[in-house]
């Protein structure tokens, strides 16, 4: 297919399973490389994080619930609030991971010693997908200890019957949980459209685009049928109800079931980068 | 200061009259508009902006009544172009050239017919109560009480048309004396509520085009409010009594959203000393209901149209109403209300595209190393960041004007056509709107083009501008954090900037819900210059560290 390395690709195809096994595992050893040895990867991380925690914190210090009041917040969610920050952290990562090699030309490179392309794209989203989840489980856990800090002195804790944000509770670890693979998703869906675009800058453009333009549409749409099904269809607003522990009923999408379209636009944004990456020239 | 500069090479044969910095320009436009995927990409962003305002046009639409077209009845238009309610009971006469009326105004007292929902505590609901029970007592099926907005007075009004010029000396509910005239102006006069114990003696002047407002308290010492010039007053003009009321508004921020409901209230003015100076007609008082708030007797709660009753001296006036601006929110046009700003949806994917563009513009010289060959052919690097600058700005600014120019008229015609009311506004405002857009579009193309030079990744600069424009917009307007936390995000972050496509303002002087996203909370040049403020200090950045750093 590439005219970088017929021979080895050809060859690559009709090795056994062992062997492909182990093309896999060197292939997931030198992304790991790639991606531990530059210093952007590992601040993108530490800012997605920190980010992530920072507007939480910032969004339960800029709430208050006065005494005899009747206020609707969802407390884990408006404790969660640094993730619709925090993700595009996360695509700028994941968008880099990929792009960057196309920016440099290094994917031909890339492409002669890991020929087998779908093999690469796989080692390519474990070794951004494994971080991912490492740095949204300490931004989504100090979210929620910021929460936990700052809200009940605003009038919004357990005493005020508000949920209380442990990890016990049920539906705040599914909220917690959820965020983390909600990050986890978008990075998946940044690679797959970096992988389709191969330039960073109009990736997350796209990316950007499809998460946060897609609620403000919705938001301005004074039609509630077309609202409710523009937000069962947005990945972010429908991917986010995970965060959801309140008034359930009244979501446009089940907390999973939004996932779940989450989880289908970074599948198809996926296969849509496999697809091209298979079957174009690099 | 590279290692791979060389000097300027003297040019030799350059065209007399021709500048260096023009010369600049010419050569960043060159490498612009030979790139087809940018051209494109600029093309394809205005385009969005059309295409996704004018979908969400035919969205937003949710006119059920009868066949779907034309199920509003257009509000009056004010002497400044904007939709105003004007809605009052007036006793008047004629008046012919200069003259003046002076009243003695005894007491306010407003009702309402339904008591609305239970006012819910300030940070559950912002309730607006009634302010000043003037009677505390509470009759059968209705609450008397009036209005923070309740208004009674004089007024000379150049006709009885709705929307037609006017001035007025008013006593409020909660609000003390004020002068207004045209509908937008509001000048605060003598404090405190009118009583019998405490009347208050009010007087019009008209000379030309030029009516003057005193208010006093015993009717000897008249202390001048305002002046207010209304342009094109007719000869003879109406002037007399009114009285009006607006609705009782209950804001309930709840789940995912707030909603206000209203119910009508009248308001009633006791008048005595009624004197008429100048060329009148004698022929007297007459009473009569103005409706010009776009839906005569089809308002839900059914207003009362008002009455006059005159007992010797004294004359006692009741209406219900407003003569104020329409605002969003507080319409009672029966039709969905819409503000030409509606149709600038599509903005946020034209402008991230555009962002992508500009910071391209910048980063693709780094990528490939074009940049040192940019600053050996023009080793003035502020100029070369200036260049960029103008060439990027200039070409979005272009590119969005003519997208914007498109969707507000056309947006507004396509919404008028399904059915929704589109508040009108006056040119100047309908102007600043749409170039308001674009000069906000080109601003955040400069940001991304000076974020890019600092950061010199594509990836990093496009993500830095759309988290710092496009998802404070979306914390500000969708409903999941609480109003104030909203607004201080609108304050402070570059998405201050939208206020420019706000048409319709707050007015102090009408009750409304007045939160994100129809309203923000910096006037609109106030936004804008916060986005700027954030464009200068990162253009100013990137001139530092284009000089310092080796390219």
């Amino acid at each position: 297919m590439t005219a970088t390395a017929p021979a080895l690709t050809r060859q690559d195809q009709r090795t056994s399973p062992r062997d492909a096994w182990l093309a896999g595992r060197h292939a997931l050893r030198a992304e790991w490389t790639k991606q531990r040895t530059v210093a952007g990867p590992g601040w993108l991380l530490v800012a997605a994080a920190v980010l992530t925690i920072a507007v939480s914190a910032a969004a339960a210090a800029a709430t208050h619930c006065r005494p005899g009041g009747e206020c609707p917040v969802d407390t884990a969610k408006l404790s969660l609030t640094g993730v619709q920050l925090g993700q595009a952290v996360v695509a700028v990562l994941a968008t880099t991971a990929v792009g960057a090699e196309y920016g440099t030309g290094l994917i031909r490179v890339t492409l002669t010693a890991v020929p087998g392309r779908l093999t690469l794209l796989a080692a390519k989203a474990v070794t951004v997908t494994v971080p991912v989840l490492i740095a949204s489980t300490a931004g989504v856990l100090g979210s929620l200890l910021a929460g936990r800090l700052l809200l009940p002195g605003h009038g919004l804790g357990p005493s005020r019957g508000f949920t209380a944000l442990t990890l016990t509770d049920g539906p705040v670890l599914r909220a917690a949980g959820g965020s983390v693979l909600y990050l986890a998703l978008i990075a998946l869906l940044a690679l797959g459209i970096a992988t389709a675009v191969r330039d960073t800058a109009a990736a997350i453009g796209i990316v950007l685009g499809l998460l946060y333009v897609l609620p403000i549409i919705a938001a301005a749409t004074a039609n509630p049928h077309w609202q409710r099904h523009l937000n069962q269809l947005s990945p972010m607003t429908a991917g986010l109800e995970i965060q959801a522990t309140t008034n359930l009923d009244t979501l446009p999408i089940a907390p999973w079931s939004g996932l779940g379209v989450l989880a289908a636009w970074a599948a198809a944004a996926l296969l849509t980068g496999a697809l091209l990456l298979r079957f174009r020239d690099a | 200061m590279t290692s791979t500069l060389s000097p300027p090479v003297a040019t030799p044969a350059e065209p007399r009259g021709r500048s260096t910095f023009g010369r600049m320009l010419r050569a960043e436009w060159t490498k612009f508009r030979t790139l087809r995927g940018w051209v494109l990409a600029v093309l394809i962003g205005a385009a969005l902006i059309d295409v996704v305002g004018l979908f969400a046009v035919h969205s937003t639409i949710s006119c059920d009544q009868g066949s779907g077209k034309a199920c509003y009845q257009p509000l009056p238009t004010g002497p400044g172009g904007q939709a105003v309610t004007d809605s009052f009971y007036f006793v008047r006469q004629p008046l012919a050239g200069d003259g003046a009326i002076t009243v003695r105004m005894t007491s306010l007292t407003g009702h309402y017919s339904a008591a609305p929902p239970a006012p819910a505590e300030p940070s559950a609901g912002s309730a607006v109560p009634p302010a000043t029970p003037a009677d505390p007592g509470q009759q059968a099926g209705g609450v008397d009480a009036t209005q923070p907005w309740s208004k009674a007075g004089i007024i000379i009004k150049a006709s009885t048309t709705p929307g037609s010029a006017y001035a007025a000396m008013t006593a409020t509910g909660g609000h003390g004396t004020r002068m207004q005239w045209n509908f937008t102006h509001d000048v605060a006069g003598l404090a405190g509520p009118v009583a019998a114990a405490s009347p208050q003696w009010l007087r019009l002047t008209r000379a030309g085009d030029t009516v003057t407002g005193y208010d006093s308290a015993d009717g000897v010492t008249w202390t001048k409010v305002a002046t207010a010039h209304l342009a094109g007053l007719p000869a003879t003009v109406q002037v007399g009594l009114f009285a009006t009321s607006p609705g009782v508004l209950v804001v309930t921020e709840s789940f995912g959203g707030s909603s206000a409901t209203g119910t009508s209230s009248t308001a009633t003015g006791t008048f005595d000393h009624v004197l008429l100076s100048g060329a009148t007609t004698g022929a007297g008082w007459t009473g009569e209901a103005i409706a010009g708030d776009g839906a005569p007797g089809a308002r839900p709660g059914g207003d009362q149209p008002g009455s006059y009753e005159r007992a010797g001296d004294q004359i006692r006036v009741t209406g219900s109403g407003d003569i104020a601006p329409a605002v969003p929110g507080v319409s009672s046009s029966p039709a969905p209300t819409a503000a030409i700003e509606d149709h600038l949806q599509g903005v946020f994917l034209g402008l991230i595209t555009l962002v992508v563009v500009a910071a391209m513009f910048a980063t693709a010289e780094y990528r490939r190393g074009l940049v040192r060959v940019t600053l050996a052919a023009m080793p003035g690097r502020g100029r070369v960041l200036a260049a960029k600058a103008v060439v990027i700005g200039a070409a979005t600014f272009a590119a969005a004007l003519v997208a914007a120019a498109i969707a507000v008229p056309v947006g507004a015609r396509l919404s008028r056509d399904e059915g929704s009311y589109v508040l009108p506004v006056s040119g100047p405002t309908e102007a600043r709107v749409i170039v308001g857009t674009a000069l906000l579009v080109a601003v955040c193309a400069v940001l991304a083009l000076a974020v890019g030079v600092i950061l010199r990744r594509g990836a990093a600069a496009v993500a830095a501008v759309v988290v710092g424009i496009v998802l404070p917009y979306l914390l500000g307007v969708v409903p999941a954090l609480p109003v104030e936390a909203r607004e201080w995000v609108l304050r402070v972050t570059p998405a201050a900037g939208f206020a420019i496509e706000q048409s319709i303002p707050r007015y102090a002087q009408v009750t409304a819900e007045y939160s994100p996203p129809a309203y923000f909370p910096l006037s609109p040049w106030a936004g804008f210059a916060v986005l700027c403020g954030y464009a200068a200090a990162a253009l100013a950045v990137a001139y530092v560290l284009l000089r310092r750093r080796d390219a």
